[in-house]
């Protein structure tokens, strides 16, 4: 494409009012360039947006010719105050504040919302469908990829529910490992919710420094597992591997330094005045509705419900620790930003106490049936052969029933509903996805407030696409 | 989870004015279900409310595909004060699927019944909304469905070409 030599001399945008032969919008330019190839020329002498610049440049330009529609008679008069007119528009499924491609069908009046439909469904991958066709251990990384910040509590679930079928227990060290690495794991979604939260009310600093401590614990993970995203670290049974050497001084240090971490957040958003602004008394709903929505997680608590179901419905060993569930008392964003920041200090501690208490042991069930045999067996067991050919090539068979597992993930309750027929793959595997069931109470934190106000709420709600859509 | 007698103390109680509602209860070492006629899913879910689970945490759409009754419905109730979880299924026949919906009474189930209906092809009666949720408007049949075909290309191998053909358009 070859640009057309303007009469002008061609000047940087900065030293147009030096050159003082005109000031103008930047791209009117092009516009006026446009026009003249193919547009309709505007009337002579018409009033001009640019009226500043010099008559003679705007020969009848693109802005010329908007200027001088009348729009009065196109669009008829604009509503008054007291007339109430309702506005339906799209927020989505492309906007970089919902968190995904989540579309909003929002009612507003004015700049209030009155109404917010979420409409769902364009990251559906079949994830559900695709789990029946494989063998019960190659369906951990597909459901690890439904809500895809919290890889750990997806497979978390999935393989509770496989166990409760089988009826299999986990060794201590490896229910001491998981935890570790659930924790992690709710520390590193809950920074990239910190991070993106922030930087949807106008912080960008934040999420700078919050993808810093993600990094490193993407670090660790890669470290433990060799991947730094959907790891595929927890199996039927235990977990893959033994951490290696070297990995507990790289928690250790995490653990130390990650407190401190907190206390820069906080100093940069607690007691940030126009971080309070936005947050404070935004997005409330009381906690009965909450409640009746199904409402789970960081949100129901900053509500005031203390329900934790580590605490309340202990899994994996999460008895032993000593911790405390953090609760709000309003339920506004504000309470969820400090609830999800009391958490992550949470975690730390939970952390630090299963490092200190990691006990000896396997890491994965001995059960021949569930779990492959340790590979020096190989050479020497003809059993230990078998085994492994048996579930590598088929996988195991689970006994026919229905399990539903659910653990406490960063959203809230996450559970897996798994039935199997007999067979070695699953007859269904369905996630209840808190991120699915939380967004149904939008409506109900948003109406009423503006549609800043929704912005922010939304971010509170932390929803994650991949898991609501699966 | 309740224990066995609980379970079937439970069992009584929702049927105690009509022996037909309770179909089965299933006590497994980690499950305990109970499952009731599809028609008397509102009745019983209230019934259990006032026994305490006044959560309704999850609702699961499952196909028993080439059973009779073949689909089925999961309600997931939870107790907060007990710290206790039951499970409520009904099945319902391939030929008309269709279960009364409990969204009027449990506003959680919302989009859940949306998703079972959209999966499935389960009709809620009484849903205020029951559209699809995750498949496009105007998709045609229930993926989840244990016959719908999961897709994927054949594999061409040099014998096999002729059963294909056309494979590659």
């Amino acid at each position: 494409m070859t640009d057309e030599p303007t009469a002008r001399p061609a000047h940087r945008e900065h030293d147009a009012p030096a050159a003082g032969t005109d000031v103008r919008e930047r791209g009117a330019d092009i516009a006026d360039r446009d026009d003249r190839i193919g547009g309709p020329s505007a009337p002579a002498g018409a009033a001009t947006a640019t009226a500043e610049a010099p008559a003679s440049v705007v020969p009848g330009g693109y802005r010329a010719h908007e200027a001088s529609i009348d729009f009065s008679s196109q669009l008829g008069t604009v509503a008054t105050q007291d007339e109430a007119e309702l506005l339906t528009i799209n927020m989505g499924p492309h906007h970089p504040a919902t968190h995904g491609v989540l579309r909003l069908l929002t009612t507003l009046e004015g700049e209030v919302v009155r109404d917010v439909k979420p409409i769902v469904g364009y990251l559906h991958t079949g994830i559900e469908k695709t789990c029946e066709d494989k063998a019960y251990w190659k369906a951990i990384p597909l459901v690890e990829r439904m809500d895809y910040l919290a890889y750990y509590f997806n497979a978390m679930a999935y393989c509770g529910a496989v166990e409760d079928l089988l009826e299999c227990e986990v060794p201590k060290r490896a229910q001491y490992l998981r935890v570790i690495h659930l924790e992690l794991n709710r520390i590193m979604s809950h920074l990239v919710w910190l991070g993106t939260t922030a930087l949807d009310i106008g912080a960008m600093s934040i999420l700078w420094y919050s993808f810093r401590e993600r990094e490193t614990i993407l670090d660790l993970f890669e470290y433990s597992s060799g991947q730094r995203m959907h790891t595929r670290y927890f199996q039927i049974g235990g977990v893959a591997e033994d951490i290696p050497g070297g990995w507990e001084q790289s928690l250790r240090r995490f653990v130390r330094e990650m407190p401190k971490r907190l206390d820069q957040y906080s100093a940069m958003l607690t007691r940030n005045e126009i971080f309070l602004s936005r947050m404070k008394h935004t997005g409330v709903a009381p906690a009965a509705t909450l409640q009746a929505k199904g409402v789970t997680g960081p949100l129901l608590r900053a509500a005031g419900v203390p329900w934790d179901l580590r605490k309340a419905m202990p899994y994996s060993s999460y008895d032993d620790f000593d911790f405390q569930v953090p609760v709000g008392t309003e339920g506004d964003n504000y309470d969820r930003y400090l609830v999800r920041m009391a958490e992550m200090r949470e975690s730390v501690r939970i952390i630090e106490q299963a490092i200190d208490g990691l006990p000896e042991g396997p890491w994965i069930t001995t059960d021949r049936k569930v779990a492959l045999p340790p590979r020096h067996e190989l050479a020497t067991s003809m059993e230990a052969l078998i085994h492994h050919f048996k579930l590598v090539t088929e996988g195991m068979r689970v006994p026919a029933g229905e399990a539903y597992h659910a653990i406490e993930g960063p959203r809230g309750e996450l559970g897996c509903f798994v039935r199997s027929d007999g067979s070695s793959k699953p007859a269904r595997v369905h996630m209840r996805d808190s991120s699915f069931i939380n967004l149904q109470a939008l409506e109900d934190m948003c109406r009423g407030g503006y549609i800043a106000d929704m912005i922010a709420t939304l971010a509170c709600l932390d929803p994650l696409l991949g898991g609501i859509d699966r | 989870m309740p224990d066995v007698e609980a379970l079937e103390r439970l069992g009584r109680l929702i049927s105690a004015d009509d022996p037909g509602v309770l179909v089965a209860t299933t006590h497994r070492p980690r499950r305990a279900e109970i499952e009731v006629r599809p028609d008397a899913v509102v009745d019983v879910l209230e019934r259990m409310r006032s026994e305490g689970y006044a959560m309704l945490m999850s609702v699961h759409g499952v196909d028993y595909h080439p059973e009779p009754r073949r689909f089925g419905v999961v309600y997931e109730l939870l107790s907060l004060r007990n710290r206790d979880r039951i499970s409520v299924k009904v099945r319902v026949d391939d030929a008309d699927p269709r279960v009364p919906s409990v969204t009027p009474a449990w506003p959680t189930a919302d989009f859940q019944e949306r998703e079972v209906y959209d999966m499935f092809g389960v009709v809620f009666d009484g849903h205020p909304d029951l559209r699809r949720i995750l498949m496009p408007e105007d998709y045609i049949g229930h993926p989840q469905r244990r016959d719908f075909p999961i897709g994927g290309e054949p594999v061409i191998f040099t014998e096999s070409e002729p059963d294909h053909p056309g494979w590659w358009k």
